[in-house]
């Protein structure tokens, strides 16, 4: 057993980080709600419940453990979990997708301490994940990659490259986790493209091990992530996360409407409300920090 | 005979691509229409909306939509739209298009928006500088950018009723409009917009017009008379209208939102250095990737606005 906070607690990380991710894309005027706001709480298990072997002050140590976000639109919400991680200053968040901001629309290596591969074209990271899995048998060492897939880019081609050929090189301690809100861009997954679905099949047929899951429920997720680190030192595990859209945010839950815009000044005062921040909280933070009124 | 002014309205390039396809769809009964999970922005969806039997949103997957594409234009009986943006369309599925699109010179139309660092703040992920290089480098495949909403239509209307393969390079951002509404498009034709002696600009997409503004500051502030031509198409590009113009002038400037690897720059210098060799300046995105930041600001940092532009030529010449 890995030692956590409690489940309140997680669910408090997560509040806060879904308030900090909704202010930053709101003062950048554009970026991506809905995917952000469905992938937090796995995020925030995944991060806060220990299971990711990072140090913010030794950000490539060879042993780290690996996150890919593959969906790298959902950048606002990997920076919120970055910052309140100790990569770098909160006060970062609110320069997002800003000329010269080193939090780019979607994570880059380049720029951002904490990110391991630059994405933003979806259905790329699960191959870059089974690589880093690989380089860890080649060095000897045991760290664990996890790769943080949409729903979406499951109708990538390279996603499925990648998921046979890791079954063919019986990739250990390779982790993807899918965020399965059900929503892509134009609209809701099943009227874009339905064969996505039964998505567990697809993976077991490539030699994968399936856990399904509620995708906010934390007691869901750290059983699903205790069961993948045991089962992972034999074969590679696929967490189907069923998620809403927008969690958190009423107005934005399960509306293909949000996956790609910012909220204007009404709407995020009534996203910030369903948060829980109170009106002079709001008032204080526009007051300070929104250049556009 | 142009409109150009410096304060011309701007047309919304995205908007007019979803209507003229209806439009075209409403006369031709067979043309098919696909997309990757980006209707809504590409504008194709408008044509999803009236046609659904012949629309093809296939998802995230843009291999495959190149190959159903192709596989719908191999009777060569229809003409046949793919868009996305253009990352995802000429880059993910480079190879897709050079085997079937280009190899057999199917009649697919290639659309994409989201071109150049206007894309803005996504970032460098989803700023296509590479596009027209890696287009133009395929046999068969037609490069055309519209400078604006009315050349636009027309090249639309071209592609259509064009056997073969095209690549239409568009963009997020709206244009300013150049051209009158009836302008014509002949492919391999270009426009001259503006006569002068001293030196050539050749421009392309949203360039042309800041072209035209940079033209104009090098006449009020330097004396400077400078011709400028809007080729339209890259591929084929009017070699007979670069080489009177660069005849005349004996120097000549490119201004793309492209890379200055691969692309216009590269196709107006090999005509010149194989039939009237000048000296000619790339003015586009220099070898680095771009970031995120607003189109105007980007556009600023390099040093692509027109008063720039003009300060840099004027620079240039002075070497010479
Ligand atoms: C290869 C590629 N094609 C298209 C896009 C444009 N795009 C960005 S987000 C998105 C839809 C995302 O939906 P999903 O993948 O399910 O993500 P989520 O619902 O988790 O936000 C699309 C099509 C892209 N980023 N990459
Ligand atoms: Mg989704």
């Amino acid at each position: 057993m890995v030692s956590r906070p409690s489940i309140q607690e997680l669910q408090e990380i997560a509040r806060r980080a879904r308030i900090e991710t909704i202010k930053a894309i709101y003062l950048a005027g554009s970026g991506h709600p809905g995917g952000s706001l469905s992938i937090m709480d796995l995020l925030v298990a995944l991060y806060f419940g220990g299971y990711v072997n990072v140090d913010p002050k030794n950000p490539y140590k060879p042993d780290r453990d690996r996150v890919i976000l593959s969906k790298g639109h959902a950048a606002p919400a990997f920076y919120t979990i970055l910052a309140f991680k100790g990569f770098f200053d909160k006060e970062l968040l609110y320069t997002l997708r800003q000329l010269g901001s080193p939090l780019q629309g979607h994570v880059s290596r380049k720029h951002t301490p904490g990110v391991e591969a630059s994405t933003g074209s979806l259905g790329q990271g699960l191959s870059i994940a089974l690589g880093m899995a690989l380089k860890a048998r080649v060095d000897g060492l045991d760290y664990r990659t996890y790769a943080l897939l949409s729903d979406g880019e499951l109708q990538e081609g390279m996603t499925w490259e990648a998921a046979m050929t890791a079954k063919h090189f019986k990739a250990k301690r390779l982790i993807a986790v899918i965020d399965n809100n059900n929503i892509q861009l134009d609209d809701f997954v099943p009227k874009v493209n339905s064969g996505i679905y039964p998505i567990e099949d697809k993976f077991q047929a490539c030699g994968w091990h399936t856990i399904t899951i509620d995708g906010h429920d934390y007691n869901q997720i750290l059983e699903a992530y205790d069961e993948a680190l045991k089962v992972s030192e034999e074969k590679p595990v696929a967490i189907r996360a069923i998620t809403v859209k927008g969690k958190g945010v009423k107005f934005m839950e399960n509306t293909p409407a949000w996956h790609g815009k910012a909220p204007d000044r009404e709407k995020f005062i009534e996203a910030m409300k369903d948060l829980g921040v109170s009106e002079k909280e709001i008032e204080e933070f526009l007051s300070k920090y929104d250049r556009k009124n | 005979m142009f409109l150009y002014t410096k304060d011309a309205p701007k047309g919304d390039i995205r908007k007019v691509y979803g209507e003229t396809l209806v439009e075209l769809g409403r006369k031709d009964p067979k043309m098919c229409v696909l997309d990757g999970d980006l209707s809504t922005s590409t504008k194709t969806a408008m044509f999803g909306k009236e046609f659904p039997d012949r629309f093809f949103n296939v998802g995230i997957d843009e291999q495959n939509l190149v190959g159903v594409a192709s596989g719908l234009a191999y009777d060569k009986d229809r003409a046949v739209f793919a868009s996305s943006f253009s990352m995802f369309l000429t880059g993910r599925a480079w190879e897709i298009i050079r085997q079937h699109v280009g190899y057999n010179d199917l009649p697919v139309k290639l659309v994409a928006t989201h071109t150049g660092i206007t894309v803005g703040p996504d970032g460098a992920s989803h700023q296509m500088n590479e596009d027209i290089a890696i287009m133009r480098a395929i046999p068969n495949i037609r490069v055309v950018v519209p400078a604006d909403i009315h050349i636009l239509k027309k090249v639309l209307y071209k592609a259509h009723e064009t056997p073969g393969a095209f690549y239409i390079r568009l963009t997020r951002e709206k244009f300013p409009i150049v051209y009158p509404e009836d302008v014509e498009f002949e492919l391999g034709k270009g426009h001259l917009l503006r006569e002068g002696k001293d030196l050539t600009i050749v421009a392309i997409g949203l360039m042309v017009s800041h072209a035209l503004d940079a033209a104009t500051i090098l006449k009020e502030k330097y004396g400077i008379e400078a011709e400028v031509i809007d080729p339209v198409s890259v591929k084929p590009i009017d070699g007979n209208l670069l080489v009177e113009s660069a005849r005349k002038t004996k120097k000549v400037v490119t201004i793309e939102e492209h890379s200055i690897i691969g692309g216009l720059g590269d196709a107006v210098f090999s005509v010149l250095g194989e039939h009237y060799p000048v000296p000619v300046k790339k003015i586009g995105i220099p070898d680095v990737f771009g970031e995120s930041g607003t189109a105007q600001e980007l556009l600023r940092k390099f040093e692509l606005m027109p008063d720039q532009l003009a300060e840099r030529i004027y620079k240039w010449l002075k070497t010479l």
